[in-house]
């Protein structure tokens, strides 16, 4: 299978190792994997600031590049959603309507694409450390994806996965909403924080890089010892 | 920025830092959801229940006009006396001419959302009458001369402490930290308000077409009081409360209670049919019933968000809302708090005054997934947001994301907007949490993450 991997522009950016991971899980598992170099952002930012001319500008090229796509996957459950849920409401009554609801259809998000998609749930991946996995909202909620990542983190060697009690509750980035009320998302990301240190766990695994930039924002910043990591990544160690 | 907004800021800001505060709600709220739990697993089919819910008030507010006409020929007949106001200003001058008519000069006043939302309280008081609230913790926050902090608990910030030392300010009684006799301290007072008040106002919180009734869900036996001991009843509801046949409140009245305070079902649950009619031993002699529009029916032309109507008022997405649990009810300054309250208060009280609260949500969906009856409280924030830039556009915001738009598709220049980032950052580091910092918003708490050495797009174009 020929794939699109979609990567989120702050994973370009910031966090080049879970999109590498996610190459070569995907290449390992023998599939063509195309990454359109002409792609930038998903247009969430200002989608989810009420600016949605301004959200189709960036978006319209999105679609343009992703038209012929087999399968698009993208390793976020936010940007996912943007995809696969928001798009065909935002392009509703334009042109590109049809389209978009047609590439929609197409999008996966990562861990999602593996087991629902694939159905691969063993990457014969070790990772000797108890983590906790951290529910991104949009993947959780938008794109119902609560089993995938379970599924995947289940069978890799050495790891043992600790259920925190505030798994689904939200960590406080919610994009500009981390900017424009700095203080409210601080507290929401504290709140998380402890639960995942209630568990006990080194690790934060969450398939959002931008829900754990804000988590891990938050934990150097005191001084915590807790670590976050992209799934992709930990399906990657060998 | 609205004073409004600026008001929720400031709060916002110092009630995310109360330690104290989060601790309170959280205890309180971990016992909420753990009894919410307990009775929606008594549901045979909890999702199902919740779609029943959803069709139902689907049909009652996609036909409100059919129903809200059969409720009310009903309740005339059975010679309840029916107003109609379409503003919060005419509800309150029809209750104030039933107060002038009745000569009264005190009132007795079960808790009432609407009442609230219309400052009926404050105009009755202006007018000279004493008004005494009877639910446990409305009486509490009317002590404090406060508004209630949630629409189903509203006392809950408060602990057995404060409220002791409260009444022994207030009503001179002596130091206790057990709840039941904070109770009946309570209940003394108000026993006697209830023997000496003319009228009695109630809110509802289900009207049946079908038979004409109101009915009213509550814990203390305070409403049924209310309703009972004094000459006239005044009743205040909003025109969604409406639902089509008795047989709904067999999934709404458990649905509500399971919902709003983790109960199989409340423990006092009282239909009312009309005023004391003739034989009969007990009851008011003559029923008010005030139906207020107040803006409804604007949302209900709406056809996107006219959901929002069939709200039960059960404060579960308030609940389990991460913002609402983090600053407080006081700090929305609205009647409504909470994720419905950010949807429905831009409608209720002006989208551009109001639109700070659909903006202060990071759009986690929590409030949709646990809304008994279906509301799409979350996307209803975003279509918020939405409207608000397409009637006023914030100038420098729009420009911000024309040129995000204009970078964003020109490859070249984006490249060298993620170079500039990475250059940029060991500056930035000089002026990190500063005044000068372009991301003290962000760094004041938080760290920014590292720059790695390459992008990603920089790694895949190496590699081919």
């Amino acid at each position: 299978m020929t794939i699109t991997l979609f990567i989120p522009c702050f994973v370009d950016a910031l966090f080049p190792c879970a999109g590498i991971s996610m190459v070569q899980i995907l290449e390992g598992l023998g599939h063509k994997v195309l990454c359109p170099e002409k792609i930038s952002c998903c247009g969430q930012p200002p989608f989810n600031s009420g600016y949605w001319d301004e959200a189709r500008t960036v978006a319209a090229p999105v679609l343009e590049q992703l038209k012929d796509a087999e399968a698009v996957v993208i390793g976020s459950g936010s940007c996912g959603a943007m995809v696969k849920k928001f798009y065909p409401e935002l392009f509703a009554s334009t042109p590109q309507a049809q389209l978009a609801k047609q590439i929609s259809s197409r999008t996966w998000e990562f861990s999602d694409f593996l087991v629902g998609k694939l159905g691969i749930t063993d990457l014969g991946a070790k990772f000797p450390h108890r983590v906790t996995f951290h529910d991104g909202c949009h993947g959780l909620r938008e794109l119902g994806i609560k089993k995938s990542p379970r599924i995947l983190l289940g069978h890799v060697q050495g790891l043992q996965l600790v259920e925190m009690s505030e798994a689904e509750t939200c960590c406080g980035f919610g994009g500009t909403f981390a900017a424009k009320f700095p203080m409210i998302s601080t507290a929401m990301g504290e709140v998380k924080c402890a639960s995942a240190a209630e568990t006990g766990a080194e690790y934060i695994v969450s398939n959002d890089s931008s829900c754990l930039m804000h988590l891990q924002g938050l934990l150097s910043r005191q001084g915590k010892p807790i670590k976050t990591i992209h799934l992709a990544e930990v399906l990657a160690r060998q | 920025m609205s004073t409004f907004a600026a008001q929720f800021l400031k709060h916002a800001r110092v009630m995310s830092g109360d330690l104290r505060h989060r601790k309170i709600i959280r205890t309180a709220l971990g016992n909420y959801e753990i009894a919410r739990d307990q009775r929606q697993a008594a549901f045979q089919d909890w999702q199902g229940a919740r779609q029943l819910a959803a069709v139902i008030k689907w049909e009652a507010v996609n036909h409100l006009d059919k129903y809200l006409e059969q409720f009310v020929a009903k309740l005339e007949a059975r010679g309840t006396k029916v107003h109609w106001a379409s503003t919060g200003d005419q509800a309150r001058e029809i209750i104030l001419q039933i107060v002038r008519d009745k000569k009264a000069r005190s009132i007795i006043k079960s808790k009432a959302m609407t009442a609230e939302e219309i400052h009926l309280n404050d105009a009755l008081e202006k007018a000279g009458l004493n008004v005494v609230e009877n639910d446990l913790g409305e009486f509490i926050v009317q002590l404090r001369h406060e508004a209630p902090y949630h629409i189903v608990f509203p006392s809950m910030h408060l602990t057995r402490g404060e409220i002791s030392e409260l009444f022994q300010r207030e009503l001179g009684s002596a130091p206790t930290n057990d709840p039941e006799e904070l109770t009946m301290i309570a209940r003394r007072v108000l026993r006697k308000k209830y023997l000496t008040a003319d009228i009695g106002i109630t809110g509802a919180n289900f009207a049946i077409a079908e038979t004409g009734m109101i009915s009213i869900t509550e814990n203390e036996g305070n409403a049924r009081l209310t309703a009972a001991l004094p000459k006239t009843m005044v009743t205040l509801m909003g025109i969604e409360k409406v639902l089509p046949k008795l047989a709904d409140l067999a999934l709404f009245l458990p649905m509500l209670a399971t919902m709003g305070t983790g109960q199989q079902i409340t423990c006092y649950n009282t239909m009312y049919g009309g005023p004391r009619q003739p034989g009969e031993s007990d009851g008011p002699e003559e029923w008010h019933i005030v139906l207020l529009d107040n803006h409804r029916t604007e949302l209900l032309a709406d056809a996107e968000q006219r959901d929002a109507l069939h709200c039960i008022r059960c404060g579960a997405c308030l609940n389990v809302c991460p913002i609402f649990r983090n600053v407080g009810g006081h700090t929305y300054g609205t009647t409504y708090s909470g994720p419905i309250g950010s949807v429905i208060t831009p409608h209720l009280r002006g989208l551009q005054d109001w639109k700070h609260l659909s903006n202060a949500s990071s759009l986690c969906g929590a409030c949709t997934q646990t809304c008994p009856v279906k509301i799409d409280l979350h996307h209803h924030l975003l279509q918020n947001r939405r409207n608000a830039v397409k009637g006023k556009p914030a100038f420098f915001e729009r420009l911000a994301y024309q040129a995000f738009g204009f970078v964003a598709n020109r490859p070249a220049l984006w490249s060298i907007a993620k170079k500039l980032g990475r250059l940029g950052q060991p500056l930035q580091k000089l002026v990190k949490g500063s005044a000068l910092d372009p991301a003290k918003a962000w760094t004041q708490t938080r760290d920014l993450p590292p720059q790695p050495k390459e992008s990603f797009k920089d790694w895949w174009t190496n590699r081919k």
